[in-house]
């Protein structure tokens, strides 16, 4: 990114071709997304759901990978189960999600309310919330994981590729899990 | 496999591990939180778009696209800036903003656009082809509101990415850390609100074919 010159174009070179890959593979999740378009519009609160997991998710993702990154760079990571680094941050993204997605749940459920659309009770919303919510902590913390090794074996930034692949990617999961989810359970 | 349990190795490295694990935690739940507020707003949005969701067949599936957009290029954007702050290539003034920074900040747009209009080209040629999906809306009229929507979403956090971090870098905050949460959160509510908007003016337009 330092190296980049800043000009239209060569930003537009540097950024573009990503860009346009991510692009494809969101689209690949609205797919899913719009396959179960009847049972979103039919219940207001799954669909206000949608983008708060995505964006959780994605955000889950991202702080693992950026702090991964870090730490691979300041030589404190070791890929090993045993590493209190690695260990560590897996339990802080699960701790967040048991966190974060029981609001998330209660507060699409109540803004459905407050819109006069709730057909789903409180309970159900907030159950799909938090099994997707872990569901997605556990599979950011493999995609975060992969991805930081990968970065690490190829030679890649970090930064430049990491971040947005593994954003993207739990973005991605987001759609689907919650779709699967869903399905389950409502 | 503790054969060889002694307390105080066995404890250890769990203190450690749990330091790990809570400053981990304490240093991502402030922001999360807030790109939850602003995931909510969206969904808030989003639910209000229910009847233009049914009648833009192909509205939805865009959905996840756009919105990874705005998050893509402009948490590039503010990472960007940030770096250049921090090598003193920009100065953080708006009023002392250069050739470079407007570049920046045109290549940003561009690419905007173009990634909208592809995700709508996109859709609209998966809707197509895959069978058992819905037939889309026109092409026209979708690529014709993925631009709409593009263009004033990504004014918009072009203008709020600059000044949040210039303004939080001259108060001594580390624009890095900044750019993420601030994009998360201000991306996702005008992502939905400007495709709110986009989605009625097309619609107004005829378009979608009649209102």
């Amino acid at each position: 990114m330092t190296t980049t010159e800043w000009t239209v174009r060569a930003i537009t070179r540097a950024t573009l071709p990503l860009l346009l890959l991510l692009t494809l593979v969101e689209v690949g999740s609205g797919l899913v997304l719009g396959g179960f378009e009847s049972t979103l519009l039919r219940s207001p609160a799954l669909l206000v759901l949608v983008p708060v997991t995505i964006g959780t998710a994605g955000n889950l993702g991202s702080v693992l990978a950026s702090r991964l990154s870090t730490a691979l760079h300041l030589g404190l990571l070791a890929f090993d189960p045993e590493s209190e680094v690695l260990v560590g941050n897996a339990l802080a993204t699960l701790g967040l999600a048991a966190t974060v997605f029981p609001v998330v749940g209660a507060g699409a459920w109540l803004l459905a309310v407050l819109t006069g659309g709730a057909r789903l009770p409180l309970v159900a919303v907030v159950r799909v919330a938090v099994v997707a919510g872990l569901a997605l902590a556990a599979l950011a913390v493999v995609v975060a994981l992969a991805a930081t090794y990968a970065a690490y074996r190829l030679g890649l930034d970090p930064d430049d590729v990491v971040v947005p692949v593994v954003t993207n990617v739990c973005d991605v999961l987001g759609v689907v899990v919650l779709f699967l989810t869903v399905r389950l359970l409502v | 496999m503790n054969d060889a349990f002694t307390p105080l190795a066995a404890a250890l490295p769990l203190m450690s591990l749990g330091r790990v694990a809570r400053d981990a935690y304490r240093e991502a739940l402030p922001a999360l939180s807030a790109s939850l507020v602003g995931g909510l707003l969206a969904g808030l949005v989003l639910g209000g778009m229910r009847s233009d969701l049914a009648a833009v067949p192909g509205l939805l599936v865009l959905v996840p696209a756009l919105l990874a957009t705005r998050g893509n290029v402009y948490s590039s954007l503010g990472a960007r800036v940030a770096t250049a702050l921090h090598q003193g290539m920009v100065a953080p003034r708006l009023a002392a903003a250069d050739d470079r920074l407007a570049r920046a900040c045109a290549a940003a747009l561009a690419n905007g656009l173009l990634a909208s209009a592809f995700a709508a080209v996109a859709a609209f040629a998966a809707l197509s082809v895959l069978p058992g999906t819905a037939t889309p809306a026109p092409l026209s009229g979708l690529v014709a509101m993925a631009l709409l929507a593009g263009a004033l979403s990504g004014t918009t956090l072009t203008a709020v990415v600059v000044t949040a971090v210039f303004a939080g870098y001259r108060r001594g905050y580390d624009p890095d850390a900044l750019v993420g949460p601030l994009v998360t959160t201000t991306g996702d509510v005008f992502g939905v609100a400007f495709l709110l908007v986009a989605v009625r003016a097309v619609r107004a337009a005829g378009l979608f074919g009649g209102p």
